[in-house]
This record gives structure tokens, C-alpha cells and sequence, in this order.
């Protein structure tokens, strides 16, 4: 391991020709053998070359010209796993058909920020990719100016082969990838002006899509190794319960059942981190040779617990924010001008309330990971969004210094925030070093449902005033969320309106909560919208043209400094929107909701149709258009933007999860709806703003809108305008 | 433990478990065939689903009992190389986002194909609604199915 070796910046780029099949220096965790348990993607037809090159932490090459580019970022299905390498082969100029793609392990060293959340993987690599390829070019370059001996400057390349036109002749990468690899490495380097891109803004699939398609083992479910045992946990039924005895003879006495033992995530004297989000730290973990063997143990252990704390519920949650809005003490996050007197001047009011319930992630692959601890070392592999963090915490917890932990990150069958609390990573490591086995820990979907990191649930109550022209004078947001309120005060529309209040309002939970795709915007951006829509109607605008509006102000005469986005290229998604959906034409028979969200540095503006059948009203089509700057990989993309479009529909629809006495009431899908194939869109039709400007997140941002283009149709064809979300409490959805 | 004998993508396999064990854990488990996943265990999203006899199944709720002389696929025995017409639609459309629903997805895909060669819009959305995509991936899903129906 070259992980207590102290590096810089600059060695980040430190060349080493390191030779031989296996893992590049720096990339090797721990027992490594030479098959790598997750496959890598390599693009069909491809020889494996015998000797490799490596020019940098990203780059190996082979003798044969075939590249390995190192994915750095967790693969949580936003698909970075290709659109990273991509930025990477587009400086070096590489052949995207003679490229593998290989997922790098946790390395500090050799990368930063190996992170999935808040839609900033492709934002904060953007450069550091770029460079990367760059300087890698520049040394081949180099390699083939002596070779060939000709200045540099009469070289080009292509497609991973270098030119001298002058004289006819072309150099292979992998002729000179040897020679490269002793090259000193570039400080200063030009990059491509993005005019010249000509792998980045081109659809390219999936690298792993032929591997999924063929049912590979990609996912941290699916590891496998040597002497491996499958745990399981039994945790609290109930938020504000904790384990008082146990009696385990019963499973202990079953078949295949190895141990049952009891972990504390938090031992005493351990200062959790923000990723440590855990309701109960302490846990009975069964271990078995089988996972059917140790689910039926895991059923006849017998467990007495006792209340912590409050045993919570549902319809509490409701009055208790109820009165905190009511309260009036809030915390004031901002204020313009003087909204009370603006109020009593206004011709119309119209004050409305919001809320929305806990929300469970529920990746598709419930949480799990491998672990296996020894007296001084510790190897884990599975599915976590910040594994950088995790191995801070196994270093307090299991007390075994970071460079003596190797983290590999699996694909994972789905994050949405959920997998950036990896406790279940520590719970694994604390089994495997009580039993002193490799072990898989496993959670069924119970387990997964009911000890969550939940997203909030909220209540937001708007208030907006209009003049005698319908022109919105005064707007006022009052935030509550169990534990925080979701408001950002300084998104639109303040910046747009004179006099513009927002009081924030805290009611603390003993529930677990954390991000859950799109942070807080994922309610607030259908409450805004949604009242938006309703304050338009009630000044007789066009709900498109209202808006545009108040950009227009927000551009031309802000109110206040701190205002935080960019009027112009949020009022463009819309003009686009409204453009390509033809928004200004009757369509007989559809009922037009619109909506727009600035979050996680992307615009996005969508529009959906509802058609009645059967009088019953039904999703038809979204049209979506998206300001993210350039667009690394346009299907990609695409496929991002739809997934959050499905997501956000699904979730004000149909999810919700509720609580009695502390329990969960929803724990599978049989009673937590899920949006399936009948409910979705029929078609979605995405636009992008195509103005060269550097790319930004795409993970979250199609999400938060979409609820209120939803609620702001179903109103048009319903007369019912929706408040309270899951809305399926309140109008039937064609499926 | 009792024993079974089982016929999983053409070949034989003995195999030794609990006889209420689920078809899916004898795969992933003790056969190692860990394409096929686990979503939920109660027959609710899709993600377990093999073929008994040609018809899609939801391995997590079916004992082991219920594949004795029965021929089973699963989606590592879908096709050789990945040559399926459904396989290959779903690498044209580029469907997967984490993927982790997908085999599944295909699974019930192409054994509703086997059925319905020359299937309608509303017919597609029916036979795939047991399949639950947390991802969202649901209109490449029918835009995939569409595909493989023609190249089937
Ligand atoms: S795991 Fe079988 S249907 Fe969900
Ligand atoms: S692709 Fe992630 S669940 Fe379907």
C-alpha cells in the first residue's frame, strides 16, 4: 500500500512504469488476488495487454495501445462510472473503443473527493479529469517527439495514435506509452476548447450495461469470498427503544447458525460523524452459513426491549409542526423591505399550507457490505456513497489505523443518499472482528424499510400579496421540518419581490433522518411551485409568463445581494420549455401543469400533460428542459433526467411512511407504494440549453420540480388543488 | 438436510438445503448464480425473477421443492453471450441506471415475449408492472420490450 506515503498535490500526478497486469500501485486492497472480484468493463473484442504502462493514478497503458482509465467516484446508478473516464479520454485524446474502464478503490491519495451526493461528482472533476488527460497526452507526445524526432509542436493525435503529416507517419499510444510513462509530468497544461470535443457531447452507453444485461456479479449483494458468512441485524422495532436482554438459545440451536452476538456502532468515548447517522447503535447480529438459514434464526431470537425515549407517531408529527408554524417564534432567515405593512396593503392575500410525510430511500439492493477484520487490519468491499468517511469511523471504532483498512466500493443497486450513512459498513467490521470471520452482512427489506436515514417530513405555509395589477408585492415562508425546515431563503423568488420574509421552525425527532435525493428541494420546490401556480391564477396570469416576470425583476433590479441563482438561465429553461412544448397552443383534452427548480447548480423547467380516461386523470407526457452546461454524455444524461422525473412523480404520488408508537407502519413493498411501469409517464421529452458553459449536477435536479407540474395538472383536471402529499390521498391517478 | 436435484440452465446440480428454502437463495447462495436478486422476498417487486418451465417466477417466494423437474433459467442462462434479443435491446436503449432491477426486468420481459410476440403498448406496460424500477427507468423499460418484440 502506498497509503502512508505523504503526498501532494503534485505527486498526485507522480509517474511510476509500473509493470504487469495487476492493480496499479495505490489501487490494491488488501488479499488482493489477480481475478479483481468486481469485473471491469472492457469494451468487446479487446486484448488484454501483458505489460502495462502507468503514466498516472488515472492512466495504465499498454504495449498494445489499449488505455485503463480509473473511475474515481462511487457508481450509484448516475452513471459516472462512464461519463468521469470520458472527460479523461477526451484530453488524451484516447479510442473510447480501446478504452477499460476500471472502479478505483478508496484512495486519498491518488483522488479527490470520492464521493456520490449533491449531484457533484462530474462538477468537481470536471478540471482535475481534464488535466489529467491532458498532461497524459503531452508526455505521449513527448515520448514520440524523441522517437520520431521531430518538434512536438508537428504532432497531433487521434483516436489514440499520434501523426507527424509531414511525414506520413503514425505512432500507436502504445508504442510509446513505455517511454511516456519516465516523462516528467507537465506542470502547466492547455486544455481542449470544448469546440474540439469530440467524445464528450457524444452518446455513450453504459459501460457496465453488457455486464448488467448478462446478470454479472457487480453489486456488494454479490461478493463472494473465501470463508464468508452471512450476518444479519435485529434492531429496535421501534425509534425510542433500545435492547434490554436476550435470549438467542432458540437460534443459536438452528441449522447453519454460527453465532449471534451484540455490536455497538458507538462505543464509548467515540465522537460519531455526520456520516454516522445511526437510531440504534446498538444491534444483535446473527451469523450463519446461509442467508435463508440465518433469516429463520434471525425470526426466533427473542429479544426484550425498552423505551429510550418517546415512542413518536405520525399524526403527532402533523400537530406538533402545526403549532410550531403557529408559534410565531421562528428563526428569521431573511428579510426585504417590510412585508407586515406590504401584506396590509395588498389587494389579495392568499396564504396556503404544504407538508409532506418521512420518505424511506429504499435502493433497489438493500444495504449490505463485506467485511473482514483482523487483529490489525481490516478489508471491506460493498456499497457505500462516502467511503472516505467510513474508514475515519472504522479507524475510531474498530481502533486499527486508516492505512491498515482498505475500502473497495461496489456498484450499488441504487443510493438516493441513503448509502451515505454507512453504519451498516461499521456494523459489518464490528461482526466480523467479534466472530473473527469474513462476513457479509445483509439486511432484508424490513430491516432496510425500518432503519432508515429518512428524508423529513415538512410543513411550509406561503403566503403571497398582490397588487390591483396582479403583481406579487409581498411573499412570506413559514418552514417547519421534523427535525429542520426545508426553506432555502435566499432561492427564488427572493431576489424578485420587495418585501420577503422566511421564519424557520425545528421539531426534533428521535427518528433517524438524512439527504434523501435533492436535500430538502425535493418538498420545497412542489410547495413553491405549486403556490406559485395558484398565486398566478389568483393575479390572472399565465403561470409561465408570471414567472418570467419575476426573473425579469430578479435580473434587471434584485432585491437584496445574497440571491441565489442565475435569473437569466432559470427564466431560459422556462422560455424553453414553453417552446418546445407548445405550451402556447390549446391542446384539447390535456390538462398542462408547469414547474421549474434551480438546485445542485442546474435549471431545470418541465411541463406535464394529464389526459383523462375513464375519467380518471393520467400521466401522458413531461417535456423537461435542463440548463447543466455541457453535456458529458447526452443519453446518459437523459436517462438520469427521467429517472428523477419517474422518482419525483412516484414519490408525491404514492410513498409515504408513517409511524405509531415509534414503529414504521409501511416495512415492505406491500404497503410502501412505490410508483411501478402503469403509473409512469407514457413518454418524457428532454431539452438542454446548450450555452459551453462547464457541466453541473444531474443526478438531483430533475426531481424537485416535477411534483408540482404534477399537482399544478391534476388541479386543471381535477379543480383540486393538492396540498398534502402522498396525493394519491386525495385524487385516484390512472394505473 | 434433504436432497435436491435441479436443472439450472441445462446443467444438473445436487444440492443440499432446508427444504423451505427459496429457489432464490439456493441460487445465489449455494450455486452462486447471484444475477438473479434480492429485492423484497415477498413477491412485491420483480427483482428474483427466473424462468420455471419457460414462465417467469418470483424465486424469493417459491421453496425449493417447486424446481424439482422443472427446467430453470436463469438470467446467466438467458443466452451464452449476452445475445438475447432482450439483452441486446437493453444494451441498445441503454436502459439501466444502477441496474440492480434489471435482471429482473429481463426476465420477465423476455419470458412475456415468448407469449406475446407482437405485443400492444398496454400490453408491454401490464406484463412489466410486477417489476419494480426504484431507478425509474420505466420508459426505456417499454421502449426496450418494444425493440426486442421486433427483433425476437
Ligand atoms: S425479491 Fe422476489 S419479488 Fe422481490
Ligand atoms: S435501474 Fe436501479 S432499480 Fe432499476
Amino acid at each position: 500500500m502506498t497509503k502512508n506515503i505523504n503526498t501532494n498535490r503534485r505527486s498526485f500526478l507522480k509517474v511510476s512504469a509500473a509493470a504487469g497486469g495487476g492493480m496499479v500501485i495505490g489501487f490494491n486492497f488488501l488479499g488482493c488476488e489477480s481475478k479483481p472480484r468486481i469485473p471491469e468493463y472492457v469494451a468487446p473484442n479487446l486484448e488484454i495487454p501483458e505489460k502495462w504502462n502507468t503514466l498516472n493514478g488515472f492512466l495504465r497503458i499498454g504495449e498494445n495501445g489499449v488505455v485503463t482509465i480509473m473511475s474515481p467516484n462511487p457508481e450509484i446508478g448516475q452513471n459516472v462510472k462512464t461519463a468521469m473516464p470520458m472527460i479523461v479520454a477526451e484530453e488524451l485524446d484516447a479510442d473510447w473503443d480501446r478504452v477499460i474502464v476500471e472502479q478505483a478503490g478508496l484512495d486519498t491519495d491518488n483522488f479527490v473527493r470520492q464521493i456520490a451526493g449533491g449531484s457533484q461528482s462530474i462538477r468537481f472533476g470536471w478540471k482535475s479529469l481534464r488535466e489529467t488527460g491532458a498532461k497524459a497526452r503531452h508526455m505521449l507526445l513527448m515520448a514520440a517527439s524523441e522517437k520520431l524526432e521531430v518538434p512536438i509542436e508537428e504532432l497531433s493525435t487521434e483516436k489514440g495514435k499520434i501523426y507527424h503529416k509531414a511525414t506520413d507517419r503514425v505512432l500507436d499510444y502504445g508504442e510509446v506509452a513505455t517511454a511516456a510513462a519516465s516523462m516528467e509530468v507537465p506542470e502547466e497544461i492547455t486544455l481542449k476548447d470544448p469546440k474540439d470535443f469530440k467524445l464528450i457531447g457524444q452518446s455513450t452507453r453504459n459501460v457496465d450495461g453488457f455486464k448488467i444485461a448478462q446478470g454479472s456479479p457487480l453489486f456488494g449483494l454479490d461478493v463472494m469470498e473465501e470463508g464468508m458468512k452471512i450476518a444479519m441485524i435485529e434492531h429496535p422495532p421501534a425509534f425510542g427503544m433500545k435492547i434490554k436482554s436476550i435470549d438467542d438459545s432458540a437460534a443459536r440451536a438452528m441449522n447453519g447458525i454460527i453465532d449471534v452476538v451484540r455490536i455497538n456502532v458507538e462505543p464509548e468515548g467515540w465522537n460519531p460523524q455526520w456520516s454516522d447517522v445511526n437510531a440504534y447503535p446498538e444491534l444483535v447480529a446473527v451469523v450463519g452459513e446461509s442467508t435463508w438459514q440465518v433469516m429463520k434464526a434471525k425470526k426466533a431470537l427473542n429479544i426484550q426491549w425498552e423505551n429510550d425515549s418517546d415512542l413518536e407517531n405520525s399524526a403527532g408529527h402533523e400537530a406538533t409542526m402545526k403549532e410550531a408554524l403557529a408559534s410565531g417564534n421562528g428563526e428569521v432567515a431573511r428579510i426585504d423591505g417590510d412585508p407586515d405593512k406590504a401584506f396590509e396593503m395588498a389587494d389579495k392575500v392568499i396564504e396556503k399550507t404544504y407538508s409532506a410525510p418521512f420518505l424511506a430511500h429504499n435502493t433497489m439492493e438493500p444495504m449490505n457490505f463485506y467485511a473482514n477484520v483482523k487483529e490489525n487490519s481490516a478489508e471491506l468491499i460493498g456499497p457505500i456513497q462516502t467511503a472516505q468517511f467510513l474508514e475515519g469511523t472504522l479507524e475510531g471504532v474498530l481502533g486499527i489505523p486508516k492505512e491498515n483498512i482498505s475500502i473497495m466500493m461496489t456498484r450499488m443497486g441504487g443510493g438516493f443518499g441513503r448509502r451515505l450513512y454507512g453504519h451498516f459498513g461499521t456494523e459489518a467490521a464490528l461482526i466480523s472482528k467479534a466472530v473473527k470471520a469474513p462476513v457479509k452482512l445483509v439486511y432484508t427489506r424490513e430491516d432496510d424499510m425500518t432503519q432508515g436515514t429518512y428524508r423529513p417530513a415538512y410543513m411550509v405555509t406561503y403566503k403571497a400579496g398582490l397588487d390591483t395589477s396582479g403583481n406579487l408585492i409581498a411573499f412570506q415562508i413559514k418552514g417547519a421540518g421534523i427535525p429542520g425546515s426545508p426553506v432555502f431563503h435566499n432561492r427564488y423568488p427572493a431576489g424578485a419581490v420587495d418585501n420577503y420574509k422566511v421564519e424557520n421552525y425545528q421539531v426534533a425527532t428521535n427518528i433517524s433522518t438524512g439527504a434523501w435525493r435533492a436535500p430538502r428541494s425535493n418538498f420545497i420546490a412542489t410547495a413553491e411551485q405549486s403556490f406559485l401556480d395558484e398565486v398566478a391564477e389568483a393575479a390572472g396570469k399565465d403561470p409561465i409568463d408570471f414567472r418570467i416576470a419575476l426573473f425579469d425583476k430578479a435580473k434587471d433590479n434584485p432585491v437584496g445581494s445574497d440571491n441565489d441563482y442565475d435569473a437569466e438561465r432559470y427564466a431560459g429553461v422556462l422560455r424553453l420549455v414553453k417552446e418546445k412544448s407548445g405550451w402556447s397552443t390549446d391542446k384539447p383534452g390535456v390538462y398542462r401543469g408547469v414547474s421549474a427548480y434551480y438546485c445542485h447548480n442546474s435549471y431545470v423547467a418541465q411541463v406535464l400533460d394529464v389526459i383523462v380516461e375513464d375519467g380518471v386523470p393520467k400521466v401522458d407526457k413531461v417535456y423537461c428542459a435542463v440548463d447543466c452546461g455541457i453535456v458529458v454524455n447526452p443519453e446518459g444524461a437523459i436517462n438520469q433526467i427521467e429517472g428523477g422525473i419517474v422518482d419525483g412523480i412516484g414519490h408525491a404520488m404514492y410513498s409515504t411512511l408513517t409511524f405509531e408508537d415509534g414503529v414504521p407502519q409501511q416495512s415492505n413493498f406491500d404497503k410502501y407504494r412505490l410508483i411501478r411501469q402503469k403509473e409512469a409517464p407514457k413518454s418524457i421529452e428532454v431539452h438542454f440549453v446548450d450555452n459551453g458553459v462547464d457541466p453541473t449536477g444531474l443526478g438531483e435536479p430533475s426531481l424537485p420540480p416535477i411534483g408540482a407540474a404534477l399537482a399544478n395538472a391534476l388541479y386543471r383536471a381535477t379543480g383540486t388543488r393538492l396540498y398534502s402529499q402522498p396525493y394519491i390521498n386525495q385524487v385516484e391517478l390512472l394505473g | 438436510m434433504p436432497q435436491y436435484s435441479l436443472t439450472i440452465n441445462g446443467q444438473s446440480h445436487q444440492v443440499d438445503v432446508d427444504a423451505d428454502t427459496p429457489i432464490l437463495w439456493v441460487l445465489r447462495d449455494t450455486l452462486q448464480l447471484v444475477g438473479t436478486k434480492y429485492g423484497c422476498g415477498i413477491a412485491q417487486c420483480g427483482a428474483c425473477t427466473i424462468h420455471i418451465d419457460g414462465k417467469a417466477a418470483r424465486s424469493c417466494s417459491l421453496p425449493i421443492g417447486a424446481a424439482v423437474g422443472k427446467k430453470i433459467t436463469t438470467i446467466e442462462g438467458l443466452s451464452e453471450d449476452g445475445s438475447h434479443p432482450v439483452q441486446q435491446a437493453w444494451i441498445e436503449h441503454d436502459v439501466p441506471q444502477c441496474g440492480y432491477c434489471q435482471a429482473g426486468q429481463i426476465m420477465t420481459a423476455s419470458a412475456f415475449l415468448a407469449e406475446n410476440k407482437n405485443p400492444t403498448d398496454q400490453q408491454i406496460v401490464e406484463a412489466m408492472n410486477g417489476n419494480i424500477c426504484r431507478c425509474g427507468t420505466y420508459t426505456r423499460i417499454k421502449a426496450a420490450v418494444k425493440t426486442a418484440a421486433k427483433n425476437s
